[in-house]
């Protein structure tokens, strides 16, 4: 087996050397009843160029050549070559994570440059070096704040993406976190303010918003803290699509960010690995869930990072941890902190006002076809946005297909009282070409009354 | 160190000394000397509630937490502000550095609990000096 | 030619006075922001084909007015700055990275090949199923080759690590419960576990229940005995254990759970130990968890991404969470969202697929052969390094090791040296320290796990440093308590870090 660093030879000298008559006498310990007397019902062994060839086959028959008007929680955004030159170095691709601060400095350093960059972005204080992905972080921000206000209900927006919903029901339920719904306004697509002003009691822990939210939208952030904080609860702000950063005012108001950054460089790979990550003010700080990097200095005086404030981690705390957290996602942080030094101050912006003029192109274009209808027009968008066909989007979807082109997704599984709406991203990616296409394939339907 | 003879002790390592109803409570140099170098302290906020035997905080070093034990039940009366910004006062002077401050339900509860002597006798025992 | 000489002998300056001078690994590198000026570019946009708008305008109230201080850098400053960053951290590339339980393994480079392959990489979640089967055949055949190496009978892909695949594992058992009309109390977890283990019991509603270890490190089975009762949900157990210890009772184990209907949950995170020869399925687990970024090569890239994928019994298939990959009649396959009995969703989306793609690379690179072959040369391993060490360091259990080896600091202990200063001489020898102080039954454990993927010559080094050590222990303790000596910082003040954090860069003013 060519990972295997031994010879057959080699391997009875050391058996010889330890005392042993055979590799079976290593594995005596294992019950005679259940040890595997034979081979295991796996492919067999591959060469290199067999692997390749079996994913490459599946990558082509996942069909490659298609626009795509997809977002919903998943970007399509350009990826600079150097991010993944970089990450695939052996010495970040292969190392631990950074407990041994001497001969881990690079991991290290860049966490901080991570934490840097999200404060930044988000208008917090602090930012953590991760988490599994937006949906968790979103459940566990508002564990967070269970802990933070000692009160143990939340209030959720429908608008929050319909995943993230399902992941924190299924962490609230055992947590005995009692959680409302806070629906949207019909016309505007953004969160009922008075239904809000309702829902949130002295007993509400946390208010979770999704800003830009589900269907696009950007959501009034300082009107919705004014309602949390009148009540002494605390307002997250889930971000979905990192880069509406750029253009969109930071929630500032809020108490705790909870983001998705795959936005930043990380690829699809069918919804991923990605890469969340939560920020907060500072006074939250302790109760704050996942690794942090911070700034110290070595013997000599000279600057160094280390792992920091690890007794609310769950390897000291065990039961009483802020999370079960372990592993975050490194790695995927590392694209990220790449990504945002590769586009920069100005080139942040520069790219969120692309998308801006491309979905504001593409809404005009789609929904001035026969039959189609912008829903929510009037409120501020960032990428996405909801378009109401009088046609079945089943039927047209198929037509798009037909023409290389994915559609807007469905939002009738989820959003059933939206009857024929379906919601459309369109990232720098996507071309005046494509949308013009679409636009014609979509108007070319046998228009009914 | 010496243990002041004012002072009551708990087996988890808070001591207490008693003005009136008001009892100051902080923790044994034993205690600080094992935790070593603290880093940060957990402290219940002006007018909670605590109970004898059941924790009303804990201190951090880098890489431990220990739960504070309350040597009374009563209500907390102050927190020392100064703890947020030099945890290490702890570990200078634990003694003379307090935590809470805390108005008895029942000032009697003071007597029940380990005197200086006892408890040095008790430290002595849990390291087998 | 003597000035030229001059200017490339790093003897003649210091890395205070001039920074650039020194070897790459110990040279000067500020944060990117300290590289930074207002100007400089390190990407260009294709000029845009739709009309440019006024995002001022568009935006309101809700525009960003002032810009984040993200740092403005060309492309080879970004290139030379993570590039010399990266050469500050030792990895498995460099060599033996001992650390136990986290099986730092060979990270195949065909995995990230393939896991880059543009139809794979850059396949939307929401794309409709009949443009994604070339993905979903990859999820149908991983899923299929872990139930085959743990003898389970129904798998989820969807927990994106380790303690999130507990997390998921303890729901499973509770909804179990739940559905039998008790969901039970307590959760009983042996003194030796990993920390995410109680605290994912806790986070599932569980109060935690500590089981100790008997004298050969395994679990007491009378004292088990007397703990399961009716309000007992699971034991999660670590099988081996953390010391390395298979638990050759495990049938006795499974049988007293089951006698009073609790369930056993193995933490599958020393599956290396077992691939191949033994499958957890055959000796009485009811839902375990794995690894990929341990037994499967994915790579820890720095603490993640992970994949902790969770595999049960067939009675417990109702409760996975939803959506389950199934194969419709014309044989084309789809995610089945109606699940009544789901425990719900754990993750958006399906889990780490770029990380199954890497897994089962890894499964294809092996075979069968492959496969029991690398659990074999894990265990030989970690035997050699016992059998070589033993007389040097304390062995605080005499039980037979499986892919991981644990001693104790006690003899070095009475030198005024701790395991933590001989892993930090250790990162002078050339080599990772192995994991310090864990698991907390041992006194000042060293808890090495080898892996596969070293060979005789790296063990050897390995052996002959830990030796050195030994010997420096009893004649100059000072030269390991101050270790590392050769790195680019020397040990850091950690309780600085955790008195006055500082957790972000923030400009000069």
């Amino acid at each position: 087996m060519r990972y295997l660093p031994k010879s057959p030879a080699e391997r009875l000298t050391m058996l010889a050397d330890i005392g042993a008559q055979s590799i079976d006498d290593l594995f005596a310990v294992i019950p005679a009843e259940y040890r595997l007397t034979r081979d295991l019902d796996v492919p067999r062994q591959q060469a290199e160029s067999e692997i390749i060839d079996y994913f490459r086959a599946a990558g082509q028959k996942n069909a490659t050549d298609y626009a795509s008007f997809l977002g919903a929680g998943a970007y399509r955004h350009y990826r600079p070559v150097i991010i993944d030159s970089l990450v695939q170095r052996g010495e970040f691709l292969t190392s631990y994570t950074p407990y041994q601060a001497e001969i881990t400095q690079g991991t290290l350093q860049a966490i901080f440059e991570f934490q840097t960059m999200i404060a930044e972005l988000t208008g917090m204080d602090v930012a953590n070096a991760s988490m599994y992905d937006g949906s968790t972080g979103a459940a566990e921000a508002v564990m967070m704040a269970v802990r933070v206000t000692g009160r143990s209900q939340a209030v959720v927006a429908t608008t929050v993406h319909p995943e993230y919903r399902e992941v924190l029901a299924t962490y609230a339920k055992h947590q005995q976190i009692p959680t409302a719904l806070a629906g949207y306004d019909p016309k505007a697509g953004r969160i009922d303010l008075a239904a809000l002003d309702a829902a949130v009691t002295h007993e509400t822990a946390a208010v979770l918003v999704q800003s830009p939210n589900f269907f696009g939208i950007v959501e009034d952030i300082p009107a919705i803290a004014a309602i949390a904080h009148a009540k002494g609860a605390l307002l997250i702000v889930s971000i979905a699509e990192a880069v509406s950063l750029g253009v969109v005012a930071p929630p500032v108001d809020a108490d705790i960010v909870t983001m998705e950054a795959q936005s930043f460089g990380v690829a699809l790979s069918y919804g991923g690995p990605f890469c969340g990550v939560i920020a907060v003010k500072e006074q939250y700080l302790r109760q704050m869930p996942g690794r942090l990097a911070g700034q110290t200095v070595d013997r000599d005086g000279n600057r160094g990072f280390v792992l920091t404030l690890a007794t609310r981690e769950q390897h000291i705390r065990r039961e009483k941890a802020t999370s079960n957290i372990c592993t975050n996602q490194a790695l995927v942080a590392l694209m990220a902190t790449i990504f945002l030094t590769v586009y920069g101050k100005e080139g942040i912006r520069e790219l969120a006002e692309h998308n801006l003029a491309k979905a504001a192109y593409a809404a005009q274009t789609l929904s001035s076809q026969p039959g189609a209808k912008l829903l929510f027009s009037g409120a501020p968008r960032f990428h996405e946005f909801v378009l109401q066909t009088e046609e079945a989007p089943a039927s047209w979807s198929k037509r798009l297909l037909d023409n290389k082109i994915v559609g807007g997704i469905e939002l009738s599984r989820w959003y059933p009282e939206l009857g024929n709406a379906t919601l459309w991203c369109a990232t720098e990616m996507v071309t005046r070409q494509q949308i013009d296409t679409a636009a014609k394939v979509l108007a070319s339907a046998p228009v009914e009354a | 160190m010496a243990y002041p003879t004012n002072y009551r002790y708990t087996r988890e390592h808070e001591w207490i000394v008693l003005d009136g109803a008001i009892g100051t409570i902080g923790i044994t140099d034993y205690a600080q000397n094992s935790l070593g170098d603290i880093v940060y302290v957990d402290v219940p906020k002006v007018g909670d509630a605590v109970t004898a035997n059941a924790t009303f905080g804990s201190v951090e070093s880098v890489k431990a937490v220990s739960d504070l034990y309350s040597p009374v039940t009563g209500t907390v009366t102050a927190i020392n502000e100064e703890l947020k910004s030099a945890p290490d006062k702890i570990n200078e002077a634990p003694h003379e550095t307090w935590i809470i401050k805390v108005e008895l339900a029942d000032p009697a509860q003071f007597d029940t609990l380990l005197d200086a002597a006892a408890y040095e006798a008790f430290v002595s025992e849990e390291t087998g000096s | 030619m003597t000035s030229e000489k001059n200017i490339h002998d790093s003897s003649t300056h210091t890395a205070a006075t001039i920074g650039k001078v020194r070897p790459h690994q110990t040279q000067n590198e500020g944060l990117v922001f300290e590289k930074s000026s207002p100007g400089k570019r390190g990407y260009k946009l294709q000029p845009l084909d739709v009309p440019a708008v006024d995002a001022a305008a568009l935006l309101g109230k809700s525009y960003r007015t002032q810009s984040a201080e993200l740092p403005e850098l060309s492309e080879i400053e970004i290139i030379r700055h993570f590039t010399r960053l990266s050469t500050w951290n030792y990895a498995i590339d460099l060599g033996m990275y001992p650390l136990g339980s986290c099986t730092m393994k060979y990270n195949p480079r065909v995995n990230e090949f393939v896991a880059r392959i543009e139809g794979l990489a850059e396949a939307h979640p929401y794309r409709p199923d009949s443009l994604s089967q070339g993905i979903l055949d990859v999820v149908e055949l991983l899923q299929r080759c872990l139930l085959e190496i743990t003898g389970m009978d129904a798998i989820t892909l969807q927990p994106a690590a380790g303690a999130h695949g507990e997390f998921t594992g303890i729901l499973l058992v509770r909804a179990w419960h739940e559905s039998q009309g008790n969901a039970r109390r307590k959760v009983l977890i042996p003194d030796s576990a990993h920390g995410t283990n109680p605290a994912t019991a806790a986070i599932c509603g569980y109060q935690v229940e500590n089981l100790k270890s008997n004298a050969l490190g395994g679990i007491d089975l009378e004292a088990l005995a007397r703990q399961v009762d009716e309000d007992t949900a699971a034991l999660m157990l670590t099988n081996p254990s953390t010391l390395g210890v298979f638990e050759n009772e495990i049938h006795k184990i499974a049988d007293i759970l089951h006698a009073k209907g609790a369930l056993l949950y193995m933490d599958g995170a020393n599956m290396n130990a077992l691939v191949g020869k033994v499958r957890p399925g055959d000796f009485g687990v009811d839902v375990m968890h794995l690894n990929l970024h341990k037994t499967f090569s994915t790579p820890h890239g720095g603490g993640g991404p992970g994949s902790g994928p969770v595999a049960c019994k067939a009675f417990l298939e109702p409760f996975l969470p939803t959506p389950v990959l199934v194969q419709g009649k014309d044989g084309a396959k789809h995610w089945n969202y109606d699940r009544p009995q789901s425990v719900g969703r754990v993750r958006a989306f399906y889990g780490n697929v770029g990380m199954f793609i890497r897994a089962l690379a890894y499964i294809l690179a092996n075979g069968p052969d492959g496969l029991r072959q690398t659990t074999e040369d894990a265990v030989l391993n970690a035997n050699y390094i016992r059998h070589k060490l033993k007389g040097l360091y304390d062995l605080p259990y005499q039980t037979p090791s499986m892919h991981e080896v644990v001693f104790s600091d006690k003899r070095q202990a009475a030198q005024g040296v701790k395991t933590g200063d001989i892993a930090k001489r250790l990162i002078d020898y050339g080599f990772h320290p192995y994991t310090v102080s864990f698991p907390l039954i041992v006194h000042g454990a060293l808890m090495i796990e080898p892996t596969e993927s070293e060979s005789v010559e790296e063990l050897n080094l390995f052996i002959d440093a830990m030796r050195a050590i030994a010997k420096e222990v009893e004649e100059t303790p000072e030269l390991v308590k101050s270790a590392p000596h050769s790195t680019r910082v020397s040990r850091l003040d950690e309780v600085q870090a955790a008195r006055k954090p500082i957790l972000r860069w923030k400009p000069a003013k």
